[in-house]
């Protein structure tokens, strides 16, 4: 009897190892199969960027004839490389200043406590229940006096992101939450002020949350669309990278510039990618972090 | 109804008690409107008191006051002085100055208000139209400067602004004499401005790091805020731009235009829109939130290598700017694009457009490539959040589990799922909200594509497609339309603040999850 149940018992054991190994058998094949959907655009947009024989699009990827025409023409016939650098001064500016912003707004409302404080945290809430894009249209005519819309949008645009970012404190005020309150009891009870507090206790402690800003902020000029556009009205020389290349792909254009749009987008994603990629670590642990403690 | 127990409520069948909850839910609602309506009341009495016992504090500083006190009242900071804070007495009456001055000015405060002619129905915002005239010698037109309508208003708005603030600061100087007042009584040394200055850095630290964010988000949301929501009530449109012609007051009129249900009606065209917004943020909330929990389940299960890989490989999403990816994506599902070519070669010829043999021209194949391509883009974020929260999931539960018999899918179902849905429940509202004004998705998906335009006719002057939310209905009325009715834009505004409010009101009081912030320390 005891036999047989043993028997039986290493009989089902190996089923499991046999169902767990079919089981990660199939979970890779998924898992590649949606490397290789995730992936497959990416490629695409290289290989097409280096297409030769046609401008236009084609029901084809691979191309024929390989060769760097489109990037050539990219930095000779177009405003790109002007957009770039316009796009570029952006980030670095809204990632300085942004960080500026958020970053003292979430620590007040994280660790100071003082009266109006819940009053703030509620309006800021609702507030951002409105669609943002409808203070463009003040901004925009405001803007419009001080010259800073068309060839200087890059600097008006570099305002408008910074200036509200203080709403968007969700994430590092999550992050700012989980530091023990009792560092700062102790550093207090040692008779530092509280800017010392902060700026010798806290801020040192904040490395990842600080990065995390810094990188949101590099990052958001690169994918905006709506109010890049708004304020550039169509001035070549004031374009963000975005802004300059979504006409190419419009049904006037598709014809001639297909292939240029995939060597723009590839030689934007390059550096943005880079970036990202190495502070992945850091982009994870505030995305993490703020879905946790909210 | 009857309040059922918990043993009660587990003797019901699986029918029963999915009837039971619905029940429940049905029940809660009367009491939540309820709910919502006494907290209005008690926060309008709330405000009553606290006005009154403001009045009651002004009314005692000023009879128990010195002679120094009760010219406070007229001369901001005079206490102050009394009391030996020169720097907040200077900063006082350097306001007060500044306030009266720029009040009385010629083309101040008084001129903008009176021009604004506030709220009267019909009357223009400005009273001087601007006017073409010759020249009298040379006979060339020229342009004689009238009033502004958009800076009237604005200015109008910001004297208001800077009168309440005048109110406000009044009380305030009042209420640092009462309190030198006290403190003078009990014999101790009021604070000097050398103390404020210090304070700066210390107990006041808050007011120095709110200075700069707080001020942004005054100038850049609340003013434009306030600004576009009065123009709902005016009728500020292309022809009627503020320069050219004057625009004037409008009240109530403009919402009217909601109830149109008419053929090319704006509230047909309003009801189509908003229920598609709606439709597209729960789908693409739900299949993101799942099937990027799903894939997180996959890749951080035991025995699973390159955890990493696969994750950094569903990063890129993020990582490249979404104008590249979304634009690139949304050629290759066109008619001649790599994919849109097999697919469309694939599919029954009356999923496709007849004429355009093309994915994006026919209606519920634009939705739902749209919804699809969304997936692609918002998976990594869930993916990214899910993989944080199922490490901190107790690995004692999954093995008393294991220990109860329970297989794969029961563990999934009845720990993993419950504990991150009781974790993510606010993201759930958040990216909801996100997604109702997912603008970047849409518009960059959609906008080359020639998408068939809906039966809606133009409303607000713009051809809207299937696949338009309200955001992107916005915007197009703003930027593309040809008679550009601003003040709709504005209604569309207010609209979707109102269908946010109303889900963010309903989600966090049917969710218990709103969690006390205290508890994370």
């Amino acid at each position: 009897m005891k036999k047989n149940n043993t028997n039986k018992l290493q009989k089902r054991g190996l089923g499991a190892k046999a169902s767990r190994r079919i089981g990660n058998a199939v979970i890779y094949v998924v898992l590649a199969l949606i490397t290789v959907i995730w992936l497959f655009p990416f490629f695409g947009i290289v290989l097409e960027s280096f297409r030769v024989e046609e401008t236009g699009q084609v029901s084809y990827l691979w191309p024929k004839e390989f060769g760097f025409d489109n990037y050539i023409r990219l930095f000779k016939e177009t405003d790109f490389m002007r957009w770039f650098l316009n796009t570029g001064l952006m980030g670095v500016c809204t990632a300085v200043l942004q960080t500026v912003f958020v970053l003292s707004m979430s620590y007040v409302l994280s660790r100071l406590r003082f009266k109006g404080r819940k009053l703030m945290m509620n309006l800021m809430l609702i507030l951002g229940m409105f669609p943002g894009f409808l203070t463009m249209l003040l901004i925009y005519k405001v803007f419009y006096d001080f010259g800073l819309t068309e060839q200087m949008a890059p600097l008006g645009l570099i305002i408008v992101y910074c200036a509200s970012s203080g709403m968007g404190y969700y994430v590092s005020k999550g992050f700012f939450d989980t530091i023990p309150k009792s560092l700062d009891e102790a550093a207090r009870v040692d008779g530092a002020t509280r800017f010392q507090v902060f700026y010798k206790l806290i801020l040192p402690l904040s490395k990842p949350i600080v990065i995390y800003t810094v990188l949101m902020g590099f990052m958001a000029p690169w994918g905006d669309f709506m109010l890049a556009n708004y304020l550039i009205h169509e001035n070549s020389a004031g374009m963000s990278v975005a802004v300059g290349t979504f006409e190419w792909l419009s049904k006037t254009m598709l014809n001639t510039n297909y292939t240029m749009f995939c060597a723009a987008g590839v030689i934007v994603a390059i550096p943005v990618t880079v970036v990202f990629l190495c502070l992945q670590k850091y982009y994870v642990e505030g995305v993490t972090g703020g879905a946790v403690k909210g | 109804m009857k309040r059922l127990n918990d043993l009660e409520y587990l003797k019901l069948n699986k029918f029963r008690a999915v009837l039971y909850k619905l029940q429940l839910f049905l029940c809660a609602i009367p009491r939540f409107f309820k709910n919502v309506f006494l907290k209005l009341i008690a926060l309008i009495v709330g405000c009553g008191k606290s006005i009154g016992a403001s009045f009651l504090d002004i009314g005692r500083t000023f009879t128990r006051g010195n002679w120094a006190v009760k010219l406070s009242f007229l001369i901001f900071g005079f206490g102050n002085f009394y009391y030996g804070q020169v720097l907040r007495g200077i900063l006082f009456l350097l306001f007060e100055v500044v306030f009266f001055v720029y009040m009385a000015l010629p083309n101040g405060g008084i001129h903008w208000l009176a021009k604004g002619q506030w709220f009267q129905n019909g009357a223009t915002i400005g009273t001087e139209q601007g006017r073409q005239d010759f020249h009298p010698v040379y006979d060339t037109p020229y342009w004689i400067e009238g009033d502004d309508s958009v800076k009237v208003l604005l200015y109008g708005l910001l004297t208001i602004i800077f009168i309440i603030a005048f109110v406000y600061t009044w009380r305030l100087q009042i209420k640092q004499c009462r309190i030198c007042m006290d403190i003078t009584a009990k014999g101790k040394k009021v604070r000097s401005g050398k103390d404020d200055l210090k304070s700066l850095l210390d107990d006041q630290f808050h007011k120095t790091l709110l200075a700069l964010p707080a001020t942004g988000i005054l100038a850049f949301t609340v003013l434009p805020i306030i600004y576009m929501v009065l123009i709902a009530f005016t009728s500020y449109d292309g022809k009627h731009d503020g320069y050219s012609n004057l625009f004037g007051w409008m009240g109530f009129e403009n919402f009217n235009l909601l109830l149109d249900f008419g053929n090319g009606g704006i509230g047909l065209a309003f009801g189509e829109i908003l229920a598609w917004t709606l439709m597209w943020a729960f789908f693409a909330t739900f299949t993101n939130y799942f099937l990027g929990m799903f894939v997180a389940i996959m890749i951080n299960k035991k025995g699973i290598k390159f955890k990493k890989f696969w994750r950094t490989v569903l990063v890129m999403t993020i990582a490249i700017p979404q104008f590249v990816s979304l634009l690139y994506v949304s050629r290759l599902f066109d008619s001649t694009g790599v994919i849109g070519k097999i697919l469309c070669d694939f599919l029954p010829q009356s999923m496709i457009d007849a004429n355009q043999q093309s994915l994006w021209q026919n209606p519920i194949t634009a939705r739902i490539l749209v919804i699809i391509i969304n997936i692609w883009v918002g998976i990594p974020y869930i993916m990214l959040m899910a993989t944080g929260i199922l490490m901190n999931i107790p690995q004692d539960l999954y093995e008393s589990a294991k220990i109860d018999g329970a297989r794969g899918w029961q563990q999934y179902s009845k720990i993993t799922l419950p504990y991150m849905m009781f974790v993510m429940g606010p993201y759930l509202l958040t990216s909801f909200v996100g997604n109702l004004n997912n603008f970047n998705v849409i518009y960059l998906l959609t906008q080359n594509n020639q998408l068939l335009n809906t039966s809606l006719g133009a409303p607000g002057g713009v051809s809207v497609t299937y696949t338009d939310l309200l955001i992107t209905w916005l915007y197009k009325i703003t930027l593309q339309s040809t008679d550009s009715p601003y003040y709709l834009a504005s209604i569309i505004g207010i609209l979707v603040f109102v269908v946010v409010a109303i889900l963010s009101l309903i989600v966090y009081n049917v969710i218990p999850s709103t969690r006390n912030e205290e508890d994370y320390k």
